[in-house]
């Protein structure tokens, strides 16, 4: 009991989170008859103000307390819980402010999406605490099946709802994938905490079941992130979905998915080797498991996204490409490979929901998620073909923005861990990806328009919503510094246990 | 008594059906129905694990919570289900292709 009330102070951004979705609920039906312009205002507000705090909280809490176990065990929190919370939190802010301006999401109401946005956030820094198989497999479903609702939120829509179906169909089959792995890790070590695993594992030698137990696991934690060969979904529901509910996917769950990665191979399936090292345990050699999917995913990723005419597809195939990325610094088994996930994650999230920014503006006037439909935009709203060039250049991992800095900590931690052909996998695909980004930009700066072309006119909101998101890509490497502090939390992941 | 390589048996068979399923059924709702199948194997190891090899109560405590979450996700893709039947008046996944590429 003391156990729990102990816990709970730990908890604060989660329960203001959870607060602030029964408030939400409640003033959703209390404005049910009100205007639709007043009842969204209200409750968009009252989101925001719950996140806000939320993401204050998290980021006092980030670093300045020791790592401690929550609720019997269920949850860690702990340096990567701190250094994930803000992460969503301010996802989560982009996300809410992006649907206020998206077309798509314009005369329906929004009570139950922001009910779901909120339940999603808070689901999300549970998956990313997790340190048990049960709470792992919960925190994962949760959020699958609040983010189902969220893609097929626009229910007279033929294309949200297919999203919706093939999501839930794919999403489904990869979980129960997942939890038929992690009833049969269950049998082997007898145990459902990951430090009772992992010290399970490392008396005995399991080879090939071992390994097969951790494909059917990979399956679960692969549709998160979206990494191939479990990517089938991400083109057709990115597409499907509304545009803020697209940008969302493309980072808060990946995240989280992320986030459990860590967790599961650093902390179930290895132990420290000396020199913040790390050893698969159990005779099973997943890290030849985990590089083989990141460079299927880079490549696949980055050479399907070539094809694309549509832009939020070509979105989808570059954050699967993204994914690949990622994971490449999962392989590393040490510290330095969770820092870089982490950094990466953290300035992945102003370049993507950047981009996505950009597609939401454009498509209030153009009515279109083609990529021909951009022609002609450096006449039209020079300012917006500039912010979208910041965010390419940045995803592209061009010098001096903020993505160039990502790039930069995910290679250095291969090459430093002796995985120097993974490292030119991983610049050849850079290269690649450098062609279809290019390609949306050409379009906005030299193809003409063929019809008339009135400028573009914004609000003041969107102006303040790409100065938000512009200006950490390009000042990036000024907070180089803070961005290695922000780091060097993580390495207390191994604090436990 | 029943030995656990009986109880794994039957849960490997209900594995195998359900991706089977998954693999060959055209009609969502059979689809759907495979899916149970996944999550019931699972269950099946759980419980089976937690009488023979913890001991204890964990893996029956996850079999519970793995039925609840399966309750929700069927209501949830049965709804997504029949809101897509009001839009297209059917549930064939080969049709449902407006998105591909």
């Amino acid at each position: 009991m003391s156990d729990a009330l102990q816990s709970l102070s730990r908890f604060i951004p989660e329960l203001i989170l959870m607060g602030a979705l029964a408030v939400v609920i409640v003033a959703d039906l209390i404005t049910q008859r009100r205007p639709l312009k007043s009842s969204t205002d209200l409750l968009n507000g009252i989101t925001l103000v719950g996140l806000f705090a939320a993401l204050v909280t998290s980021w006092q809490a980030l670093g300045t307390v020791e790592a401690q176990s929550l609720f019997a065990s269920m949850l860690a929190d702990d340096g990567l819980l701190g250094v994930f919370r803000p992460i969503f939190c301010l996802t989560s802010i982009v996300v809410l402010l992006l649907g206020m301006r998206s077309k798509e999401l314009e005369g329906v109401r929004l009570g139950e999406m922001l009910a779901l946005l909120l339940t999603v956030t808070a689901a999300l820094m549970w998956m990313a605490g997790s340190v048990n198989l049960v709470m792992i497999y919960l925190s994962l479903e949760t959020v699958s099946v609040a983010s189902y609702l969220m893609v097929g939120y626009l229910s007279s829509d033929r294309l949200s709802n297919e999203a919706s179906l093939k999501y839930i169909l794919f999403g489904a089959v990869s979980t129960g994938a997942m939890l038929f792995g992690l009833s049969l890790l269950y049998g082997m070590t007898g145990t459902l905490d990951l430090y009772g695993v992992r010290a399970a594992l490392a008396e005995g030698a399991f080879g090939p079941g071992l390994l097969f137990v951790l494909i059917l696991i990979a399956a679960g934690i692969g549709f998160k992130i979206a990494a191939a060969p479990f990517h089938f979904w991400c083109p057709d529901v990115y597409t499907g979905a509304p545009t803020p509910v697209t940008a969302f996917l493309s980072v808060g769950p990946k995240a989280a998915g992320f986030a459990v990665l860590i967790r599961f191979f650093y902390l179930g399936m290895a132990e420290p080797a000396g020199g913040g090292a790390l050893a698969p345990v159990g005779g099973a050699d997943w890290q030849m498991l985990l590089m083989m999917l990141a460079v299927i995913t880079m490549t696949l990723g980055n050479v399907a996204a070539l094809l694309q005419t549509n832009v939020k597809r070509l979105l989808a195939y570059s954050s699967i490409a993204h994914a690949g990325t990622m994971l490449m610094a999962a392989c590393v088994l040490s510290v330095e490979g969770v820092q870089a996930i982490a950094a990466y994650l953290a300035i992945y999230l102003f370049m993507n929901l950047g981009a996505f920014a950009v597609v939401i503006l454009a498509h209030r006037v153009t009515g279109s998620f083609e990529i021909d439909s951009y022609a002609g935009f450096w006449k039209r709203s020079p300012l917006l073909t500039v912010a979208m060039g910041i965010f390419l250049f940045s995803l592209m991992g061009i010098p001096p923005f903020a993505g160039f800095l990502a790039k930069w900590y995910v290679f250095a931690a291969v090459i430093n861990a002796g995985l120097g052909w993974l490292a030119v996998i991983g610049v050849l695909n850079a290269a690649v990806a450098a062609f279809y980004y290019v390609k949306v930009l050409r379009v906005m700066v030299i193809d003409q328009e063929t019809g008339p072309t009135p400028a573009l006119a914004f609000s003041r909101l969107d102006l303040a919503l790409l100065v938000l998101l512009v200006v950490p890509n390009v000042l990036g490497l000024l907070f180089w510094g803070s961005l290695d502090r922000v780091t060097e939390y993580s390495q207390t992941l191994l604090e436990l246990g | 008594m029943i030995p656990l390589e009986h109880y794994l048996y039957i849960s490997a068979a209900l594995f195998s059906l359900g991706v089977f399923g998954v693999l060959t059924r055209r009609n969502a709702v059979n689809v759907l129905m495979s899916i149970e199948l996944i999550f019931n194997s699972a269950n099946i190891n759980l419980v089976a694990f937690s009488r023979f090899v913890e001991g204890a109560l964990g893996g029956q405590v996850f079999a519970l919570l793995v039925i609840v979450i399966a309750a929700c996700e069927a209501a949830v893709a049965l709804a997504i289900v029949m809101s897509l039947y009001r839009v297209v008046k059917h549930v064939n996944l080969d049709d449902a292709a407006e998105l591909k590429g």
